[in-house]
């Protein structure tokens, strides 16, 4: 089996659209529309009362990390403060960029311009790489968003625990499109009329950096610098933590989430600033469900989905061994096994999937 | 073009859609709050998903595989990731029955 080739452009692309592997049907568990419509309805009320909690303790972590400043007694609270900046805001640009997070649109695209400055990813770039990813998971050569690629790049995946390449890649990203100019990646799927918008909001993302920095250099202090852009940084971890776990190690090349996502079960600090993301097998078999409604529909489908890692630490166990066997053989993933009441796996939604399967 | 005989009135409810297929075609019909019917193709602008699976909220249809919203009234494209507006079509009920002009 020749290296896999995950360029937007490259072999395996081009394999994914004339295998049929690309835009393909997937697996879904059957749920009446009745009951389905009840699990999509929108309301302003859930993420209204998180998003006021998230803007609450921002403001109160800050703050109190700004009065203690420079003492080390301020590091908890800017601990605490950069991990909702750097990974709660992951979560909330990603719900936002979904539309689901509230039902009204113009609070939904508020609160994703904000989240989207935090993780410094492009709102326009990133709505579409967000959709390949949805159309396409984990589907060599089409997926753009895959974070442990095979054989696993171990030092990448570490250095993202402080979003050094993240950010750094999101920054420089940002001043080339505030130059005007789009990469060949993001020409692919980012249609042409949107580039305009997008080099724009590139090019104020830029003017409050500036600003921030310019601060920074007046009062010689490194203070504004820990409010904007550093969390990016030091607050990186959680949602890189959590975020990993959603596919690495499962299966690539197969049309039925069952086999290349994860769901875990998490402690409500978790679940609060990874929005109920761990329910990504439910998450992606129906995106159209918002995260106040995600534990429900995984109440409702459990019996047709493998069970779930029971903790963070329990889906590490089981994910750390299997990437450490790809740095050897690229082919080595994980199959769980479904419970007697699931459907059982078809075996032509995964014909494309190489590899030895670890059970 | 010829107006055809699509389903009962009350097989939609409130606020929902369903799939209707014709001549090798699919369009999907909705049934507004307000209790106006219309229709449109039946199939996202973006990808060639079919909107039936998809949620209706006040005048709209969101796209269930990306969540792109359309006006089902004059089939305007709202949000992204689709650009294109759906095709529409005129609808009317007549006696219960949903008749639409494709
Ligand atoms: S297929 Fe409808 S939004 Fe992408």
């Amino acid at each position: 089996m020749a290296q896999r080739d995950y360029a937007m452009s490259g072999a395996d692309a081009r394999r994914a659209v004339e295998t049929g592997l690309a835009a393909a049907e997937w697996y879904h568990t059957d749920i009446p529309r009745k009951e389905m419509k009840a699990l999509m309805a929108r309301a302003d009320q859930p993420a209204i009362r998180d998003t006021g909690l998230l803007f609450g303790c921002m403001a109160l972590f800050a703050g109190l990390g700004i009065a203690l400043w420079p003492s080390w007694g301020s590091a908890p609270f800017w601990l605490a403060y950069g991990v909702l900046y750097g990974s709660a805001m992951d979560s909330r640009w990603h719900e936002c960029g979904h539309g689901t997070a509230f039902r009204t649109r113009w609070m939904n695209d508020w609160l994703y311009q904000i989240a989207s400055f935090c993780m410094v990813r492009n709102p326009v770039q990133w709505r579409w790489s967000h959709a390949r990813h949805h159309t396409d998971t984990i589907i060599v050569g089409r997926d753009p968003e895959i974070q442990a690629m095979r054989p696993p790049a171990l030092g990448r995946i570490a250095l993202n625990f402080l979003g050094l390449l993240d950010a750094w890649q999101g920054w420089t990203k940002m001043l080339r499109n505030a130059a005007g100019r789009l990469d060949p990646d993001e020409a692919d799927y980012v249609p042409e009329h949107e580039a305009p918008r997008l080099i724009r909001v590139a090019r104020i993302w830029v003017a409050i950096y500036a600003a921030t920095i310019a601060l920074a250099l007046a009062t010689s202090s490194l203070l504004p610098l820990m409010v904007i852009g550093l969390p990016r940084l030091y607050g990186a971890w959680h949602h890189v933590m959590t975020g990993l776990l959603q596919h690495a190690g499962l299966a690539d090349n197969v049309t039925d989430h069952r086999l290349n996502t994860r769901t875990v079960y998490m402690n409500p600090v978790s679940r609060f600033i990874y929005w109920n993301m761990n329910y990504h097998i439910e998450h992606h078999m129906f995106p159209m469900v918002p995260f106040h409604a995600l534990p429900r529909l995984h109440d409702r489908i459990r019996a047709d989905l493998p069970a779930p890692s029971p903790s963070i630490l329990a889906a590490y166990r089981e994910v750390l061994p299997i990437l450490w066997r790809q740095l050897r053989n690229e082919e080595h993933f994980l199959t769980r096994a479904l419970p007697p009441t699931a459907r059982p796996y078809r075996a032509e939604l995964h014909r494309h999937a190489p590899g030895v399967p670890a059970e | 073009m010829p107006w055809i005989d699509a389903c009962a009135a009350d097989e939609i409810e409130p606020e929902d859609l369903i799939r209707f297929d014709h001549g090798g075609r699919t369009y999907a019909i909705y049934r507004s709050p307000d209790d106006a019917f219309y229709c449109t193709d039946g199939l996202c602008t973006h990808e060639q998903v079919h909107l039936a699976d998809g949620l209706v909220q006040d005048h709209e249809i969101e796209c269930p595989r990306h969540n792109a919203t359309f006006d089902y009234r004059t089939g305007q494209a709202l949000r992204a990731p689709a650009c294109t507006a759906l095709a529409t079509y005129p609808a009317r009920v007549e006696n219960g029955r949903v008749w639409i002009e494709i």
